[in-house]
């Protein structure tokens, strides 16, 4: 005890220290590129650098110290539409209260507002981005963490346009209350590992919301994915925990509000789908608990492939969907158990909340519609509906086992 | 031409079979508001009535409102007016009358629990409808002699525009669902004015589905001003062509 407290007294007296010996370097208008770059380079380790109010064109300015970045009123660092804007290559490093404006655009380099490299404890936090190509590009880097940024551009074509904030090979990211738009990908992870994704808006996006691959034990949380070209890519990860975000309005041919591609041992908990054109699509994935999810108003709420096993899904809300669950074969490896569906017409005789007759997801109109896609066009006519009646009585197209044995009467309280 | 129109108009407004036809409608779909949880759901509870109940009792009662009325016609006839224009008052008169008792049926409750584009588009198709298959039921009427015939001749119309159609399309859709039928499907989808309909409010209501997969075409035909027009003007075309034939049988019809 005596020992741990001294350790403590040492380290909080060199941080002191540190302080102590700590300077303010200005900087103010109408510093040129090469006269910040400088006086970034001349910084001493733990020296905050002040950027007045004003309009900066900057060439990359590279940070080897551990520094604190601090912007007063936003000031506009602007890349010119050629270059990167900040380059961190040190640990200990924030970067706070910038407008980060015009990168590069290349296809040769991936040039981002701010790109971190081999570094820890990074802060990048309070920032706007606009017109960016990448907005905060991480590689390798460690206990970090993105926040209150406001990532914006207006990309048009996927291949001239880059990620949100782009991660890759890195570890414990604390990235939370960002808001980014308009980009190829709003977050994109590949080989990240213990991270949050707490509360960040992600919408508008050409192509994911959210991309995540090769990426374990991680956690996001309380999001907004919504108006993405292609909604949230969730691939070849093991141990993600999904829990009460929000994906709405992801529509189009190949539009869902998550794919889940080879992943296993997750879990999905208390999200909200609405108006997506697939809510969940499954392939590939084992032993996954989807609970407490609401489903409202999707063209088809869930769309889970023979190649699963295992996923638990229970104590979900449908509501409004086109189809509620669709398949591509008869092999079911797994269980639907306790979910309240609004199209279920059984009936409850003792009373218990759980419906006597066990109610079957699969509609027999969208295995045809997985054969024949423009079929939709009869989808609610008087055939469809007789041979839709005759298909519960007797079912022949769709798989027998794929049912819920207990059906709710009324939906479960979240 | 505008007395007669007049005359039959508040000739069916006051009877007892139309009375019945607007309070139903109004009972069943205020009930439907009410029972279910969004007006979404209700709404395609509705869109039943609207395609299979509501052509059925327009054709079956304008068919039966001619016959019953020959006698009147005849009197009509033989008096100095122009055929075309007797013909077209009774028309009309059937019209206005069956969509005044659906706009309230339906329009009342829609205009409470639903008054957006999806409720409008509901019941502009609701009316085009009733004119289509009031159309058709005067080419029964017309063309057939015997009453029992002619009632005969406007359900099996009936029958053949809600099921047999559909089930033709769905044959071709199986044994041809490996060509790019797409556009042809459009096509196919404009030869019944109540697939027409239908589609149309599909796009409203299962709009995230649709977005989904048939994709490009489709939407980008249903969805955008020129499919409207288009998919309006086909829908007039389905009221005129039976109004055209049977105001030619008509007018050297020996009665």
């Amino acid at each position: 005890m005596y020992r741990k407290s001294l350790g403590m007294a040492v380290a909080i007296s060199f941080w002191f220290v540190q302080n102590i010996f700590a300077h303010t370097l200005f900087i103010s208008p109408p510093a040129t590129g090469e006269e910040i770059n400088k006086i970034v380079a001349d910084a001493e380790e733990g020296d905050t650098v002040l950027f007045r109010s004003g309009h900066y064109f900057v060439n990359n300015i590279i940070i080897q110290k551990s520094i604190y970045l601090k912007g007063e009123n936003s000031p506009v660092l602007d890349g010119h539409g050629k270059y990167q804007i900040i380059s961190i290559e040190s640990n200990d490093v924030i970067v706070d209260g910038f407008k980060l404006i015009n990168t590069g655009l290349s296809d040769m380099f991936e040039f981002s507002a701010i790109r971190i490299v081999n570094s820890r404890r990074v802060s990048i936090k309070n920032n706007i981005l606009e017109n960016v190509f990448f907005g905060v590009y991480c590689l390798n880097v460690s206990q970090s963490s993105i926040s209150n940024n406001r990532i914006k551009s207006n990309s048009i074509h996927e291949l001239q346009s880059g990620n949100g904030i782009h991660c890759w090979k890195s570890d414990s990211l604390h990235i939370f209350n960002n808001y980014i738009s308009g980009q190829r990908d709003g977050i994109y992870f590949e080989f990240v590992t213990n991270s949050f994704i707490e509360r960040n808006i992600s919408e508008k996006n050409l192509r994911y919301g959210l991309h995540f691959m090769f990426s374990q034990y991680n956690n996001y949380s309380h999001n907004i994915f919504s108006n993405n070209g292609a909604g949230v890519a969730v691939m070849f990860s093991h141990h993600v925990t999904m829990y009460k975000n929000i994906f709405a309005e992801n529509r189009g041919e190949s539009s869902y509000g998550i794919l889940m591609k080879e992943i296993r041992d997750s879990k999905v908990e208390k999200n909200y789908f609405t108006k997506n054109s697939i809510g969940i699509l499954m392939e590939g994935t084992s032993r996954i608990n989807v609970e407490n999810n609401t489903f409202e108003s999707n063209g088809w709420a869930f769309k889970i492939q023979a190649s699963c096993e295992d996923i638990m899904i229970s104590a979900n809300r449908f509501f409004g969907n086109t189809f509620d669950v669709a398949t591509n074969g008869t092999l079911v490896l797994n269980k639907f158990s306790g979910n309240y569906w609004d199209k279920y017409e059984g009936y409850d005789l003792n009373k218990d909340g759980i419906g006597d007759v066990p109610y079957r997801p699969v509609s027999m109109y969208s295995m045809i519609t997985e054969k024949i896609p423009y079929s939709i066009m009869l989808f609610r006519s008087f055939m469809v509906m007789l041979l839709e009646k005759t298909e519960k009585i007797i079912p022949s197209l769709t798989p027998i086992d794929l049912k819920d044995d207990h059906p709710l009467m009324k939906p479960p309280e979240l | 031409m505008l007395k007669i129109f007049k005359y039959v108009f508040l000739d069916i407004i006051r009877n007892k079979i139309v009375l019945l036809y607007t309070l139903a409608l109004l009972i069943i779909s205020l009930s439907m508001f009410n029972i279910s949880e969004s007006p979404e759901k209700a709404i395609i509870s509705l869109l039943n009535i609207e395609l299979i109940v509501l052509p059925l009792i327009c054709g079956v009662f304008s068919t039966i409102y001619v016959y019953n009325s020959s006698e009147f016609i005849e009197l009509l006839v033989a008096q100095p007016l122009r055929r075309v224009a007797i013909f077209r008052s009774i028309l009309f008169g059937l019209v206005a009358a069956l969509s005044f008792a659906f706009l309230i049926g339906l329009g009342i409750p829609l205009l409470i629990y639903s008054p957006d584009s999806t409720g409008f588009i509901f019941l502009l198709s609701g009316v085009a409808l009733t004119a289509c298959f009031t159309a058709f039921a005067l080419v029964a009427a017309v063309y057939t002699k015997d009453k029992a015939k002619g009632i005969g001749v406007t359900i099996l119309l009936w029958f053949y525009f809600t099921l047999i159609y559909d089930g033709l399309v769905l044959f071709i859709l199986f044994q041809f669902g490996d060509y790019p039928l797409e556009k042809y499907m459009i096509g196919l989808s404009c030869m019944n004015p109540i697939d027409l309909v239908r589609i149309l409010l599909l796009l409203k209501i299962d709009s995230a589905a649709i977005m989904g997969y048939t994709g490009a075409i489709f939407k980008d035909f249903f969805g955008s001003g020129m499919g409207t027009i288009i998919s309006g003007s086909v829908l007039l075309f389905w009221f005129v062509l039976p109004a055209w034939l049977a105001i030619r049988k008509f007018r050297r019809k020996d009665l």
